[in-house]
């Protein structure tokens, strides 16, 4: 297959991937801006105005986990799009569709990845246009937020994808979210600084990816961060070297997919 | 010209230590409509899994159209079409954008693939439905959806896996038109079977596969005339108690009113009326006992499946 066909290829798993998650918006992109809805009211407004500005680096405490909410929804649907996406085209047989084709492996992963990113980016958007109606957001660097953004969807998406060349029911789909993902991320300083935690505290969370991002993105919020910029983004590319890696080895050895 | 499909000494040997394929070796001539026949399990599918990529060989080459399936896969590939055994459509997506899709990955442009689309939907009589979610079509209409889709990127080799199981006569027929249609316009056709009057009724070439080993690879015609006798039931009009004797063919009683007659292929069946005619005996209808190829699959595989044993007991 020369470029252009590949492109095509890759162009035309985008689309079936968007149509896809498009089709069912009511499961997939509806549900997260209600959730971050009551969030912005609950843990925003009526919290919030509770909590000390001290605790959150001299930040009301809304404008402090807004770019953490976003980020959470931005990871959450990233990740459960590849995961339910190759999940069940493995499930019901039309991966065969692109097994058969000569589509190359690489061109396969990004469509998939590039799936959830598009997702992931279009939650995160909308998240954040609902968030304007609780609070005036301010971006301090909005490169390092775009870029902060979009390589934690590549870095979800991929670790979705291996989720789902693993999985073998449709409980193994929702196991890493549940036990894995949706800890980490509340752990991962979404709804506080870690500076708030004893030292140990503080030490263990720093093994947590999750946090890294959420900071990072913060950063290109509000300037602030508990984690240094560059830090945030090694942490990111190193994760997704290793992810992305070991999703193309299982694709390339048929493994899951082909008997 | 390069043979549609060559097969040499392909094994394969499933994770759980079966061995389904033990060195099967088979060529398809460019422009042939080739049956593969054996019962269930006979490791059918697991061939056609190898030839299209879907099921990893143990042993041995493939070349399609040429290219070798190992070294030249994606060349290889794009000869094929496949429309598998079981129902692999996403029950979920509209008629249409599976074919376009299907297309797209095969590096066809969405303009060009929604034109395709719509000949071969027409073709199927499917653009009715071209807007309807693929679980809203009948098996029917999912399986010409799923030949439809193998011929979206026009493939110079079309596999079907046991095309009309589970479809009735009625769409079989038409489904057979259709193929015989597409060969004659120059498409090589393999076809799994266990089906023998669809084997019979379109294929010119035939192998036979029986537990992973081909037992039998020919032409229609020549596996045809080697049949060298058929069974016949006749029912009769006047129950007797007596049957002739004759050398030309045995008859047996098998109720008053009932003979079975074994006839060579050397005669013709007009000497068993001559026959029961000079013996007063009346025939109301008569039959075939059961399909010729039908008879001369079980012979061959239980040939084979002795020669087996005896070479195991050996
Ligand atoms: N994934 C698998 N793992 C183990 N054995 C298998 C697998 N798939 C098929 N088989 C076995 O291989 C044999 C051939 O199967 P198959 O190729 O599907 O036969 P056919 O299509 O001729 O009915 C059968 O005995 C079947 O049980
Ligand atoms: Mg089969």
């Amino acid at each position: 297959m020369n470029f252009s066909y590949q492109m095509t290829a890759l162009y035309t798993i985008l689309v079936k991937e968007v149509l896809r998650f498009t089709r069912i918006w009511v499961q997939t992109i509806l549900p997260p801006a209600i959730t971050m809805a009551l969030y912005f009211v609950i843990f925003g407004k009526l919290i919030g105005s509770a909590i000390d500005s001290s605790a959150t680096d001299g930040y009301s405490y809304i404008d402090y986990i807004v770019p953490g909410l976003i980020m959470m929804s931005v990871i959450t649907n990233s990740y459960s799009n590849v995961v339910s996406s190759f999940y069940s085209a493995k499930y019901q047989g039309h991966l065969q569709e692109l097994l058969v084709s000569p589509t190359p492996n690489m061109i396969i992963i990004l469509g998939f990845i590039g799936g959830g990113v598009i997702r992931g980016l279009m939650v995160g958007a909308i998240v954040t246009v609902v968030s304007m109606f609780f609070t005036d957001l301010n971006i301090a660097h909005p490169v390092i937020t775009l870029l902060t953004v979009f390589l934690t969807a590549v870095l979800f998406a991929t670790a979705g994808l291996i989720n789902g060349v693993y999985a073998k029911s449709f409980d193994d789909i929702s196991i890493v979210p549940v036990f894995v993902l949706t800890p980490l991320t509340y752990l991962g300083g979404v709804f506080y600084s870690i500076k708030l935690l004893s030292d140990f505290w503080q030490t263990v969370s720093l093994a947590n990816p999750i946090l890294y991002m959420v900071n990072g993105f913060r950063y290109g919020f509000l300037g602030v961060s508990d984690i240094n910029i560059y830090a945030c983004f090694a942490v990111i590319l190193i994760f997704w070297g290793i992810l992305f890696s070991i999703a193309y080895f299982l694709l390339d050895r048929g493994i899951g997919i082909r008997t | 010209m390069s043979k549609a499909l060559q097969i040499n000494n392909l094994r394969k040997t499933y994770a759980n230590g079966f061995t389904a394929l033990k060195g099967v070796s088979l060529d398809v001539e460019q422009g042939d409509f080739f049956a593969l026949l054996g019962g269930n399990g006979a490791g059918k599918s697991t061939m056609i899994g190898i030839i299209s990529s879907l099921v990893n060989k143990t042993d041995g080459d493939v070349k399609v159209c040429g290219f070798d399936l190992e070294t030249q896969r994606s060349q290889a590939k794009s000869m094929i079409g496949l429309v598998p055994q079981e129902f692999n459509i996403n029950m979920f997506e509209p008629v249409d954008e599976i074919l376009i899709n299907q297309a797209g990955y095969y590096g066809v442009p969405r303009k060009e693939a929604t034109i395709r689309a719509r000949q071969l939907l027409e073709q199927l009589e499917l653009w009715d439905k071209r807007k309807n979610m693929a679980r809203e079509l009948s098996g029917g209409m999912k399986r010409r959806l799923m030949i439809a889709r193998a011929l979206i990127h026009r493939p110079k080799l079309l596999i079907l896996d046991e095309p009309t199981a589970g479809v009735d006569i009625e769409i079989r027929r038409s489904m057979w038109d259709f193929l015989t249609k597409l060969n004659t316009a120059g498409m090589t056709i393999i076809l799994t079977t266990h089906y023998l009057e669809e084997a019979e009724s379109m294929c010119r070439n035939i192998a036979i596969i029986n537990k992973g080993e081909i037992v039998k690879n020919t032409s229609m015609k020549t596996l045809l005339s080697g049949l060298n006798h058929e069974t016949f039931i006749l029912d009769l009009k006047t129950p007797v108690t007596q049957v002739p004797h004759t050398d030309e063919f045995t008859i047996t009683l098998i109720d008053e009113s009932t003979l079975e007659v074994e006839l060579s292929k050397d005669f013709s069946i007009n000497r068993i009326f001559e026959v029961l005619n000079n013996h007063d005996i009346r025939v109301n209808s008569m039959r075939n006992k059961s399909n010729r190829l039908e008879e001369l699959f079980l012979e061959m595989v239980h040939q084979n499946n002795a020669e087996n044993t005896s070479e195991e007991t050996a």
